[in-house]
C-alpha cells in the first residue's frame, strides 16, 4: 500500500484531478486484488490499436453457439485432462506482465485489452487494473459482451480508452436463442456508453446464417446510424474450431457445419453499413 | 521482366556449376617460373593477378549489359590451389554429391593430376597453417569447440565504400606513386615492394577492361542487330573508360564496380566475395544526373541493375575441399547489398534509388546478391512498409538491421562518426566501416560444448580425450556459482587457444598471401604502404562468433533450477541422464523441456544467465590484440554452424538430445520460446548488442499473419521496438511448413524456393536434410503458436 501511494505521487499521469481523486479513493478501499484469468496473450494485433497484451478473464454469462473460448465460460478454475485451466492473479502480478511489453505499446500505439470471458464480470478488479494502466500511461481497451450491470460499466468508464463492444444479433428472440441471454440490457448499456461519450468499436462475429445475414446486418446498421459520431464496426471472420475442444469441457457444440464466407462475400453483405456512412472493417 | 533479363536470369539459375582449372593453371605457371622466384611476395602476387587477367578467357554473354566473369563462363568456378588444394577425390565428391554438385570434366581432372596437385602439394597456405598451429589448437578444433575460417579461404570480409565513384585506377596509381616516393626516401623496402605490387595490380585491372573492350568491339563488328551493335559499341567505350578513369554515368558506375568485384574475387577467394555496400547512396548521384540530362530512363536504369544483379548470381561460392566438400553445400557467397540507413552527416539516407533497388530485389528473386535494409530511427515508416511487402513473399530477403545500433557499435571501438555512418553490415550480420576496415571472421565458437567439457572435468565425452583443463569434478560443486566459475575457466582456456591460433594464421596470410589489388581499395593501405592482410587498413578487427546462446542459457538455467535450487535431481543423476542421452529418463527430460525457465520468454531467471555467459565470452575476447595491430571482438551468429556444433555435442541439461542442432544466433532454442515474438525480442535485447560486432535473431511468421494490414503494421512496430532496445538485426522467415514438406518430397518442383537460413538465404532444396528438418520444425512451431 505504501509503495503504491509512493508510486502514485511520483508517476506522471495524464488524467485529470477528478480521476486522481477517484483513484486515491479506490486505493484506500483496497478493492478486489485478485481475479481468475485463463490466458495472457502478448503480441495481440486484433484487439484494438497497435500491439497489445490481451488478458482473458474467466467466466462469461453468455453461451454463444460459436464461442471460440469455451474454457472462458466457467468462472471457476477447471482441471481438464490433467491441466488446470485458469489462474488466480493479483493486480501487481498482472501489471508486471503487462508492463513487460511497454516498449511495443509505445512504438505501435498499442496497449492492453481486457477480454474474456466477460471481463466486467470481475469489474472491480478490472477497474483496479485499468487505473494502474492509466497511471502508467498505457492505452486501455475493454472487450465486453455488454451483458453486464450498469454499475460495472460506470466503474470502468473513466479509465477505458476504448470499448470493444460485441453486438451479435439485433433481434431479441434470436439473440436469446443463440447466446442464452436477451439483448435488451446489452443495447441499453451500449446506449449508456454513447451517452457518456465513450469511444466504442462495435464487433460483430461473422457467423453464417446466424449473425451474418443481410437482415441482421441491415438492422444493426440502421440501429447504429442514430449514434453520432458513428462507431466503427469490425466484422470478425469466424473460423470453425474442432468439436474436441467442446467435448473436453463437456459442452455441446451446436454450430452446424457451414462454409466460411470469403472476404468478398463479407464485403458485399456489409454494404448496409457503408450506405449508412458507418465505417466498417473486416477483422479487428 | 523484359525478355533479355529473363534470358540472363535463366542462364544464371539453370547452368550447372562447374569447376574450371583455368585459374589454377595460370597461378601455377607464375609460381613455377624461375624468373619470378626471387621476387618479393606482394610483387609476385601482383604478377600472378596480372597473369590471370591477361590470359583468362573473356566471356561476354548474349544480351548482357554488364560484362566480366571470374571463370571462363557463368557458374564456372575457378580454384585457388595456392590457398587450399583440391584432391581428385574432392573433385569426385563435388561432382557426385547430391546437393549443389560442381561438375568437372576429364580434362580438368587431367590438369589437376598432372600439373596442379604435383606442384602444390605441401606448399599451400593451408598446409603451412596446419604445420604451425599447436596441438592444443588442433585438439580443440577436431573436438568441435571452434571452427577455422581461414583454412580454405583468406580473410576477405570487407566491403567497398564510395571511393571508386570519385577516382579511377589512374588516380589510385598517382596515390601509389606518391606513397612510393615517400617510402623510397625513407628506405622502407617492405613498403616499397607492397606499393609496387599495388601498382602492377592497378594496371592489370585496366588492361583486363581493355581486353573486354577489344572483345566487345569484335562482337559489335559481327553483330547484325543494329540496336545490339550500338549497345556493344557503347559497352566497349565504357570498358575503355572505367576502371581507368572515374565513372560519369550510371552505366559506367555499375561496370566499374563490377570489374573491381571480379578483380577482388580473382586475386584470391576471400570470404563473403566482395560487396559494393551502400549501393543506393553510391548510385543516386549518377542516376539523378543521367535522368536530368536525358541520358537515362527509370526503366533503363532498372534493366542495367537487373543485368548487374545477374552477374552476382553467376558467381557461386568457391567449392570446398575435404570433409567440408561433403558437408557444406553453401552456394551463396554472401555479398550483402546495404540499403537505407543514414548519410555521413547523420540525416535520413532513404532515397528514390533505395526504392528502385527494392523493386529490383523483388523482381529478380535471386540468391545473390543478398540484400539487407538498414533502419535508422530517422528512416520513414513508408520505407519499412515497402520492404515488408518483399519479406512477406517468403523469400527471406531483405534482412533488417539497426543503423543506430551499428553506429554505436563502431563508435564504441573508436571509429570516427563519419566512417561509422558510412558503414553497415555485411556477410551475415557483421558490422564494419565500409571501405576502411578489415573485419575478419575467424571462426565459430561452440559455447555449449565448453559446458559439456566442464561437466566432464576437461574431458570431451564424445572422444574420451582430455581436451580442456581440469576445473573440478562437478559432483563436488557446492553451488551454482562454483559451476559458473569452472565454466568460465574452461571458456577462457579455449578462447585463449583460439586467439593464439588466430594470431599465427594472421601472420601466415600476411607473409604468404598479400592481396595488393584489394589493398588499393581499402583505406589506408596505400598511404600506410601496407597490405590488407597485414594491418594496412584504417581499422582492423577479428571476430570470434559465439554459437548457441539460447542453448547455453537453457542448459545453465536447468542446472541452476533443478540441481542446485529445487534439487529435482542430483548432479550425479543429471550426468547419468546426459550420458545415457535421456534413455530411461524421458519423464525427467520432459520436465527439463517444459518445467524449466528458458531463454526467449522474457524471464530474467534464464535471461540473466544469457547475460552472464555474454560477459564471460566478451571479457575473454574483446580488446585482445591481433598481430595485424587490431583487436579481437565478439559477435553472435551461427550461419549453419549450429548444426555442425550440435552434431559433436552430446545430450545437454536443457533436454536437448545428443547430436541434434544447437540454437542458432541469439534466437531461443527450438521450441523454448512460448510467449510470442515480443517476449523473444525482450529476451534478445537483454544482451548488450552495442558491445558486439553483430548478432542474429530469427523470427518466423506464417504467410497468413502478414496477409493482413494489422500483421504488417505489427511487424513494422516489432522492428522499431527491437531497434529502440538496441537490437542489431532481425530476419523473418515467412513460409508454411506444408510448402516445405512438399518441397522435400518433390524438390524438382521447388527449385526456386528460397528460405532464410541464418543470416543468409538459400535454396531450400539445396540444404542438408538436417537443416531442412530444422527449418520445418521452426516453421511448424510457429504455425502452432500463431
Amino acid at each position: 500500500m505504501k509503495a503504491q501511494n509512493q508510486e502514485l505521487r511520483t508517476t506522471k499521469t495524464r488524467f485529470d484531478s477528478a480521476q486522481r481523486a477517484y483513484i486515491q479513493e479506490i486505493n484506500l478501499k483496497q478493492v478486489n486484488k485478485s481475479a481468475t484469468i485463463f490466458n495472457i496473450q502478448r503480441f495481440s494485433v486484433h484487439d484494438g490499436p497497435g500491439i497489445r497484451t490481451t488478458v482473458f478473464f474467466k467466466g462469461c454469462p453468455l453461451a454463444c453457439w460459436w464461442c471460440h473460448n469455451p474454457e472462458g465460460r466457467s468462472s471457476e478454475n477447471e482441471v481438464i485432462n490433467g491441466n488446470t485451466i485458469g489462474t488466480i492473479v493479483t493486480v501487481d502480478e498482472l501489471m508486471q506482465e503487462i508492463l513487460a511489453d511497454r516498449v511495443f505499446y509505445e512504438e505501435s500505439g498499442g496497449g492492453v485489452t481486457f477480454s474474456g470471458g466477460e471481463p466486467l464480470a470481475q469489474a472491480s478488479f478490472v477497474k483496479a487494473m485499468l487505473m494502474k494502466c492509466k497511471e502508467n500511461n498505457i492505452h486501455t481497451a475493454v472487450d465486453t459482451s455488454g451483458y453486464v450491470s450498469k454499475a460495472s460499466l460506470r466503474q470502468v468508464l473513466p479509465f477505458t480508452d476504448l470499448f470493444l463492444f460485441d453486438l451479435k444479433i439485433l433481434d431479441p428472440v434470436k439473440h436469446l436463442k443463440y447466446t442464452d441471454v436477451s439483448n435488451t440490457e446489452i443495447l441499453d448499456n451500449l446506449e449508456y456508453l454513447f451517452a457518456n461519450n465513450a469511444t466504442v468499436r462495435i464487433r460483430i462475429p461473422v457467423i453464417p446464417g446466424i449473425t451474418f445475414t443481410a437482415e441482421n446486418l441491415d438492422q444493426i446498421a440502421a440501429y447504429l446510424r442514430k449514434f453520432e459520431p458513428h462507431p466503427e464496426v469490425n466484422l470478425l471472420p469466424f473460423h470453425r474450431i474442432g468439436e474436441s475442444k467442446y467435448n473436453r469441457y463437456n459442452i455441446k457444440y451446436k454450430m452446424p457445419v457451414q462454409k466460411e464466407p470469403n472476404h468478398e462475400e463479407i464485403l458485399k453483405m456489409s454494404s448496409g453499413f457503408r450506405r449508412e456512412g458507418i465505417p466498417v472493417k473486416i477483422g479487428g | 521482366m523484359i525478355p533479355r533479363i529473363t534470358q540472363l536470369r535463366k542462364q544464371s539459375t539453370e547452368t550447372i556449376p562447374s569447376i574450371s582449372a583455368e585459374r589454377a593453371q595460370l597461378v601455377t605457371e607464375v609460381y613455377q617460373n624461375p624468373e619470378y622466384a626471387g621476387l618479393s611476395m606482394p610483387v609476385k602476387r601482383a604478377i600472378t593477378f596480372r597473369h590471370i587477367l591477361n590470359n583468362k578467357n573473356i566471356c561476354i554473354n548474349p544480351g548482357e549489359l554488364i560484362v566480366g566473369e571470374r571463370g571462363p563462363a557463368p557458374q564456372a568456378c575457378p580454384t585457388y590451389p595456392e590457398i587450399c588444394l583440391h584432391s581428385i577425390d574432392d573433385l569426385d565428391i563435388l561432382r557426385s554429391r547430391k546437393k549443389v554438385p560442381f561438375d568437372s570434366d576429364v580434362k580438368t581432372h587431367k590438369i589437376y593430376t598432372e600439373q596442379i596437385i604435383p606442384f602444390w602439394e605441401g606448399k599451400t597456405v593451408r598446409d603451412e597453417m596446419f604445420r604451425q598451429l599447436p596441438d592444443a589448437w588442433k585438439e580443440a578444433y577436431s573436438a568441435g569447440v571452434f571452427t577455422e575460417f581461414m583454412e580454405q579461404r583468406p580473410p576477405g570480409h570487407t566491403v567497398l565504400d564510395d571511393k571508386i565513384y570519385h577516382k579511377g585506377m589512374l588516380d589510385f596509381i598517382d596515390e601509389i606513386n606518391s606513397a612510393l616516393q615517400q617510402y623510397k626516401q625513407t628506405g622502407d623496402q617492405q613498403k616499397v615492394e607492397q606499393l609496387k605490387g599495388m601498382k602492377i595490380a592497378a594496371n592489370a585491372i585496366i588492361e583486363f577492361a581493355n581486353r573486354h573492350a577489344d572483345a566487345l568491339e569484335e562482337l559489335a563488328g559481327s553483330e547484325n542487330d543494329a540496336a545490339r551493335k550500338m549497345e556493344l559499341q557503347k559497352m566497349a567505350q565504357i570498358c575503355r573508360k572505367v576502371p581507368a578513369n572515374k565513372p560519369e554515368s550510371f552505366w559506367e558506375a555499375l561496370q566499374y564496380y563490377w570489374f573491381i568485384h571480379v578483380g577482388v574475387i580473382t586475386e584470391v577467394n576471400p570470404w563473403d566475395s566482395f560487396n559494393p555496400g551502400r549501393l543506393d547512396q553510391h548510385l543516386l548521384p549518377f542516376y539523378q544526373k543521367d535522368i536530368a540530362e536525358g541520358r537515362l530512363t527509370k526503366e533503363r536504369a532498372k534493366e542495367l541493375l537487373q543485368s548487374f544483379w545477374v552477374k552476382f548470381n553467376n558467381h557461386p561460392a568457391p567449392p570446398k575441399i575435404g570433409v567440408t566438400a561433403k558437408e557444406s553445400n553453401t552456394y551463396t557467397d554472401f555479398a550483402l547489398i546495404n540499403l537505407g540507413g543514414v548519410k555521413s552527416d547523420g540525416s535520413d539516407a532513404v532515397n528514390e534509388m533505395t526504392y528502385l533497388l527494392l523493386d529490383v530485389i523483388e523482381e529478380m528473386r535471386l540468391l545473390q546478391p543478398s540484400s539487407m535494409v538498414q533502419v535508422s530511427k530517422k528512416n520513414p515508416d513508408q520505407y519499412i512498409r515497402r520492404f515488408i511487402e518483399i519479406i512477406k513473399t517468403g523469400y527471406g530477403q531483405p534482412s533488417v538491421f539497426n543503423t543506430d545500433a551499428i553506429i554505436q557499435e563502431m563508435l564504441r571501438v573508436g571509429k570516427s562518426i563519419e566512417d561509422a555512418r558510412n558503414g553497415g553490415a555485411s556477410g551475415c550480420v557483421e558490422t564494419g566501416a565500409f571501405g576502411k576496415e578489415a573485419y575478419i571472421l575467424t571462426g565459430y565458437f561452440n559455447i555449449p560444448k565448453v559446458l559439456e567439457i566442464t561437466l566432464n572435468n576437461g574431458i570431451d565425452p564424445r572422444t574420451g580425450k582430455m581436451t580442456g583443463i581440469e576445473t573440478g569434478n562437478p559432483m563436488d560443486f557446492k553451488s551454482f556459482d562454483e559451476l559458473m566459475l569452472a565454466f568460465e575457466k574452461q571458456m577462457n582456456h579455449f578462447l585463449g587457444i583460439k586467439i593464439n591460433g588466430n594470431n599465427i594464421i594472421d601472420r601466415i596470410y600476411a607473409k604468404m598471401l598479400p592481396v595488393p589489388f584489394l589493398s588499393i581499395l581499402i583505406s589506408d593501405c596505400i598511404q600506410n604502404g601496407k597490405d590488407y592482410h597485414d594491418g594496412g587498413a584504417r581499422y582492423n578487427s577479428s571476430y570470434i562468433q559465439g554459437v548457441g546462446m539460447g542453448s547455453i542459457s537453457d542448459e545453465l538455467a536447468a542446472l541452476k533450477y533443478h540441481v542446485f535450487e529445487h534439487k529435482t535431481i542430483s548432479m550425479q543423476g543429471m550426468l547419468v541422464a546426459l550420458k545415457n542421452d535421456f534413455m530411461d529418463y524421458e519423464e525427467f527430460r520432459q520436465k527439463l523441456l517444459n518445467e524449466t525457465p528458458k531463454y526467449g520468454n522474457d524471464d530474467d531467471y534464464a535471461d540473466d544467465l544469457t547475460r552472464a555467459v555474454f560477459e564471460i565470452y566478451y571479457k575473454a575476447i574483446d580488446g585482445k590484440p591481433t598481430e595485424r595491430g587490431g583487436y579481437h571482438r565478439v559477435n553472435l551468429l551461427p550461419t549453419t554452424c549450429h548444426v555442425y556444433f550440435g552434431s559433436v555435442t552430446g545430450a545437454m541439461p536443457d533436454g536437448r538430445k545428443a547430436w541434434t542442432p544447437l540454437s542458432e544466433g541469439i534466437s531461443p532454442a527450438q521450441g523454448a520460446d512460448r510467449k510470442g515474438p515480443t517476449a523473444v525480442i525482450k529476451s534478445a535485447a537483454k544482451i548488450d548488442h552495442v558491445r558486439t560486432g553483430g548478432t542474429l535473431l530469427n523470427q518466423k511468421f506464417t504467410p497468413s499473419f502478414l496477409e493482413d494490414e494489422n500483421g504488417k503494421t505489427a511487424v513494422l512496430h516489432l522492428i522499431r521496438s527491437y531497434f529502440r532496445l538496441d537490437g542489431h538485426h532481425i530476419q523473418f522467415n515467412v513460409v508454411k511448413a506444408e510448402t516445405l514438406r512438399k518441397a522435400q518430397k518433390e524438390p524438382g518442383k521447388y527449385r526456386d524456393l528460397i528460405v532464410r537460413v541464418a543470416g543468409y538465404s538459400d535454396y531450400f532444396i539445396n540444404l542438408t536434410d538436417e537443416l531442412q528438418e530444422e527449418i520445418i520444425l521452426r516453421t511448424e512451431q510457429m504455425n502452432g503458436s500463431n
